[in-house]
Order: C-alpha cells, then structure tokens, then sequence
C-alpha cells in the first residue's frame, strides 16, 4: 500500500514535470507546476518531513504558483491566443541534460552512501523551531533581511516609469 | 521505497527537466518555473540525505532556508519581468539584449 502510493506520487511529480517543460501552452505549464508541487510536498511527507511539507504547499503552491500566474496574466493578453510558447534548441538541449542526467545517475547508483537508522520522529516542527532558534540563529535573521529586501527591490523595479 | 537511491534518481530527474526548461525555452515565465523546479530537486535531495543519514534536522531546516530563498528570488524574477514587458512589449529572454532602450 505504501509503496504503490509512493510511486503513484513520483509518476505524479515526474508526468507534470514533464508536462511543464514540454507544454506549448504557459497556462497548462502553470498548472502542472501545481501537481509537481504537491507529489514534491507528498515526497516530503515519504521522508518524515510533515512541516516542510506544509509549508511547500503554502509558499510553493499558495505564494510562488500565485505569482507566477499573476505573472502569465500581467504579460499576456488573457483574451488573445497568443499565449504559446516556443522553445529554442530542444535538441542541443536534449543531449546535454541526457548527458548530464546519465552522469548524476551512474554517480548515485555507484557511491556507496552512509545510512544511518533512526526512529521515526513524532514531530518535526519542534525540532526545527529549536535548531532555528539556536544553531540557525544568524541564517533566520538573514532570511527575514532578504525577504525585507526582496519586497523593497520587487516593488520598485516593477514600479512604472521609473 | 525506503530507499535513499530511488529519491536520489527522482531528485536528478526533476533537476535534468528544470535544466531543460531553462536552457530551451524562450519565455521568461518559463524559465522561472524551470528554476523552481530545480529549487525543488535541489530540496529533495536535502530532505532526503537528512532522513536517511540518521533523521539530522539540519537538512530540514536548509530546505526551509531553500524554500525561503525561492519565495523571495520568485518575487524579483516576476518583477524583472514585468519590467522587460513595459519595455520590450515581449518576454522571451532572447529578444532582450540590450541593457536600455
């Protein structure tokens, strides 16, 4: 049982990626973003991390998806047809990725990984709010200057007329 | 499925397509969703290192870091592009090629 779900949720998260590199339409591209975001939030739950999972789905999906439809629609004339997109040199492309992607996979199958066994944690949101309180401390302000500045440089670049 | 590899490929198979994306496609909408596909493979990989290497939190919170970082890289890329359509009336990336119009 779990095991077909955790191939269901990778054929899930494989198609739509798929689907988001080769659709002609950027609006059915959005769209399968959406399910790769969710079997990648399923993923997480595979591997004992339910916070992260959640907030996959709420910055992925409810943030970063948001903003990259507004995004579609503030670019194209929603009425026209004109929303295709073509792409350029697929197969120059094609074979460096298949190049780089027989490489990856010949060094994950030959490398022999450390794995270490663990007992299931409970939670995980306890645990990573305490490391980001102590070890993490510096990174987490960091990240709240970044996201302060991002917001400053996102509203006035894409100010008019400036 | 309680296997570190088969994460690892599903990893790299994400990251191979986001690569595609990035360096076929014309429009700069899709570019960025080829980088946030890359952002994900990049997470994955991090999650499952920490859950495989004895449960470490550490790589929990890195994805966490990751996840952030894309909010706020999300939010710019859409800026630049918004800016690149008010002047070029287009956004495919090859067809901006000068700095000021």
């Amino acid at each position: 049982m779990g095991e077909a779900a955790f191939w269901f949720i990778v054929a899930v998260t494989l198609i739509s990626a798929l689907i988001v590199v080769s659709s002609r339409n950027l609006f059915y591209s959005a769209i399968a973003l959406l399910f790769t975001f969710f079997g990648v939030a399923g993923l997480y739950i595979f591997l004992w991390a339910d916070f992260l999972a959640g907030v996959q789905v709420l910055i992925y999906i409810g943030g970063i998806l948001i903003l990259i439809l507004f995004g579609i629609m503030l670019t194209h004339k929603i009425t026209s047809v004109d929303i295709s997109h073509t792409s350029v040199q697929q197969g120059v492309g094609g074979i460096v990725v298949l190049l780089l992607f027989a490489a990856l996979a010949w060094m994950i199958v030959r490398t022999p990984w450390l794995v270490a066994a663990a007992p299931e944690p409970p939670g995980t949101a306890g645990e990573i709010g305490k490391l980001l309180m102590t070890d993490y401390m510096l990174p987490f302000e960091v990240a709240s200057v970044l996201l302060l500045g991002a917001l400053l440089g996102a509203a006035v670049l894409s100010r008019k007329g400036n | 499925m309680e296997q570190l590899n088969s994460y690892l490929i599903v990893a790299a198979i994400l990251f191979c397509l986001g690569l595609f994306a990035v360096i076929t496609r014309r429009n700069g909408v899709a570019v960025l969703m080829g980088i946030e596909l890359i952002l994900n493979s990049a997470n994955i990989n991090f999650v499952a290192f920490a859950r495989f290497g004895g449960m470490n939190f550490s790589g929990q919170v890195f994805a966490l870091f990751v996840i952030i970082m894309a909010a706020a890289e999300a939010a710019v890329a859409l800026a630049i592009i918004i800016n690149l359509y008010q002047n070029f009336k287009s956004i495919n990336v090859d067809e901006a090629q000068q700095l000021q119009r």
